[in-house]
């Protein structure tokens, strides 16, 4: 059967510095456990602007603007080293500021919990006029506003959360029940900003690839948010809310959940949905995680960093039936990390890498390029994790050191050639593997690399169930036409074809007896 | 250190004393795996976590320091952690670990 | 040194994971009270 193929992929960040104080846990919880700490008052004078989150190497390669391959020449820290004049729209994604994705949320907000503030609303109509993801219909749903006082009431009576653009209230999110901790206002908010940042790169998808909304069959959704209520707190279904924004009407879908793994999981059963011909076009998608933004930001102010963790960040990838030209996912290969493939690195390193591989009868410098857990270095090594993407690089190549298929001299040599510098922001499951498919895509496309590997990893332990950690891996690689992959048909086929074309013949002769009697 | 961490940490060595309880971290990097050393010595000095300002006095080392890798089966440390000799910085995590033991 | 000890395992997700150390620690006569798995990211 022919293999599925990578149609194409999208890209969002969305820069919200306001809901990065307000409501990443980080803060959070220091503002209940330490409400006086020098963290809370000097966090302020570490908050990037939206120029310079735009200006920022790493965000430019997210997006598509820069490769991975040039950032790894540029100086760091990148942090110092801004792309001035950068623009926030890129080949392969973009990034979004605060207010207009305040707008989003307001347009994906389907029980009128999502309230602006009227000024703002105005404000907000004239930006979006033209703004070619987000239509008139949108801009009619924003609505005229809401007076400021009943915005405060809500904030002050009602334990709404307010939405802040700096010292300004200009709206707020309102719980949805009393009582139900699922249904709150902070998990609302959390919920309705996946929702909407996983809309707006869904409609960038549809749009850039010039496909239609309603030939889209499927969606995965495959963030690390639930959504649900008291008495089923992850029932689900982002998909479908999603899909009802994107305008696919012929869609359903559902969640997949594995902590960073997500995607990759969500890839997996996409490309066999599509494979085994029970749908043509499934999207695989994700938005962004509100809980984790500022994560690591107590060691980033105190080592006098920006806090780089102000950005959400969400993807979009189409899996389709083989066209004969996009790269295939090789669905004989998957890597898989299982319950008794044990839990040190080299055994969740041979499970994911090697396994797989060897099935194929490769080797692990077969692949030309590894897409692993592609984090910012320059987020977590100021927080003590390291450099996670080299880090897994090494390991890697130290597998293949292992193995006696590679130097152990050529160990970091090897690290750079088969890998990249991590360009996606701490989202958990955003950078996941997945953040490479879209330059995977184009490269393989180019024939400037053969294969590539994209892994996902999650640390399901953090949910108290098991002390498992979980890992998938599948690979991408060049397509070498329709004709090369389907056999010559047999005896036995070609009956079964004569047979199937002699009764729908059959089949349209009674047909067309049936309407000439009037029937 | 993660908070829950935190309070595991305290309530064991409230249960079995600092005499005979050690504590073996396998971090990825020098820093980190410092500060994990020095929370259950000295107490977190971030102040984040119930250890603030709780000195336990628990002696912590690194999987790959001497004192704890030369008691391991040799081959169940081949299989568990050698890989990530080749991959970390070892020589600095062992030195930062061990400072907090000194102190 | 590790014989008739009661040991805390602080593993990292990105360095050795808190399991992998508890199968080494066992085979040293330690009695392993704890395991956990830190991450970063």
């Amino acid at each position: 059967m022919a293999y599925p193929v990578i149609k194409g992929a999208r890209y969002l960040l969305v820069h919200v510095p306001n809901m990065l104080i307000n409501n990443g846990t980080t803060q959070t919880v220091e503002r209940k456990k330490n409400p006086d700490s020098s963290y809370l008052k000097n966090i302020y004078k570490h908050i990037r602007s939206f120029e310079d989150a735009v200006a920022y190497p790493p965000n430019q390669v997210y997006i598509g603007n820069i490769s991975p391959d040039e950032l790894a020449k540029m100086e760091s820290p990148w942090y110092e080293n801004l792309v001035h004049g950068s623009s926030r729209f890129g080949r392969l994604g973009e990034i979004v500021p605060e207010d207009e994705f305040y707008a989003w949320m307001k347009v994906s907000d389907a029980f009128e919990l999502v309230f602006l503030e009227k000024g703002f609303t105005d404000e907000l109509k004239l930006k979006l006029k033209g703004n070619e993801l987000f239509s008139e219909n949108d801009i009619s749903k924003l609505g005229s506003g809401f007076e400021i006082y009943e915005i405060e009431k809500l904030v002050r009576e009602n334990s709404a959360e307010p939405l802040n653009m700096g010292e300004k209230l200009v709206g707020c999110i309102k719980r949805a029940h009393d009582i139900d901790v699922n249904l709150s206002a902070g998990v609302i908010l959390e919920n309705t900003a996946a929702k909407a940042s996983a809309a707006i790169v869904l409609r960038k998808l549809i749009k850039d690839l010039g496909i239609e909304a309603e030939s889209i069959d499927y969606i995965i959704e495959t963030s690390e948010e639930s959504c649900g209520d008291m008495n089923q707190r992850g029932g689900g279904n982002f998909a479908k809310a999603i899909g009802e924004i994107g305008g696919c009407i012929n869609a359903t879908g559902c969640d997949i959940r594995g902590f960073c793994a997500g995607p990759a999981h969500g890839l997996i059963n996409a490309a066999a949905l599509v494979q085994s011909g029970i749908f043509k076009n499934v999207v695989v998608l994700g938005g962004g995680a509100v809980a984790k933004l500022g994560m690591n930001g107590k060691d980033h102010v105190a080592k006098g960093l920006p806090v780089l963790e102000d950005m959400l960040g969400g993807f979009a990838v189409l899996v389709s039936e083989n066209d004969g030209k996009n790269p295939i996912i090789r669905t004989d290969l998957i890597g898989k990390h299982n319950v008794g493939s044990g839990s040190s690195p080299q055994a969740v390193m041979q499970a994911i890498v090697a396994d797989p591989l060897e099935k194929g009868g490769l080797k692990i410098g077969d692949i030309d390029k590894y897409s692993v857990e592609m984090q910012i270095p320059e987020i977590t090594v100021p927080a003590g994790a390291g450099d996670v993407p080299q880090a897994n690089y090494k390991m890697i190549a130290a597998l293949a050191v292992k193995k006696g298929e590679l130097d152990r001299r050529d160990l970091l040599d090897f690290a750079r050639k088969h890998g990249m510098p991590g360009f996606a922001p701490t989202q958990g499951h955003i950078p996941s593997g997945v953040p490479f498919i879209g330059f995977a895509r184009e490269w393989l496309l180019e024939d400037r690399i053969k294969r590539a590997m994209i892994i996902g990893k999650g640390s399901l332990f953090l949910g108290r169930m098991t002390n498992l950690f979980d890992g998938v891996s599948f690979i991408l690689e060049q397509n070498k036409g329709k004709g090369e992959e389907k056999k010559q048909p047999g005896k036995e086929q070609i009956k079964f074809i004569m047979a199937e074309a002699f009764r729908e013949l059959a089949d349209n002769l009674l047909q067309e007896a049936g309407n000439w009697n009037g029937k | 250190m993660d908070m829950g961490i935190q309070q595991r940490v305290m309530d064991l060595a409230e249960k079995y004393g600092n005499e005979d309880l050690i504590v073996v971290l396998g971090g990825a990097e020098a820093e980190a795996s410092g500060l994990a050393a020095e929370t259950v010595s000295k107490g977190d000095p971030t102040f984040a976590g119930p250890l603030a300002g709780v000195p336990l006095g628990l002696k912590a080392y690194h999987v790959f320091e001497e004192e704890i890798k030369n008691e391991v089966d040799p081959q169940v440390y081949d299989d568990q952690v050698s890989m990530m000799e080749m991959v970390l910085d070892v020589d600095a995590i062992i030195n930062e670990v061990r400072t907090y033991r000194e102190g | 040194m590790l014989s008739g000890k009661k040991v805390i395992i602080i593993g990292d997700r990105d360095g050795i994971p808190g399991p992998a150390i508890e199968e080494c620690i066992k085979t040293a006569g330690a009695e392993i009270v704890f395991t956990a798995t830190e991450c970063f990211v």
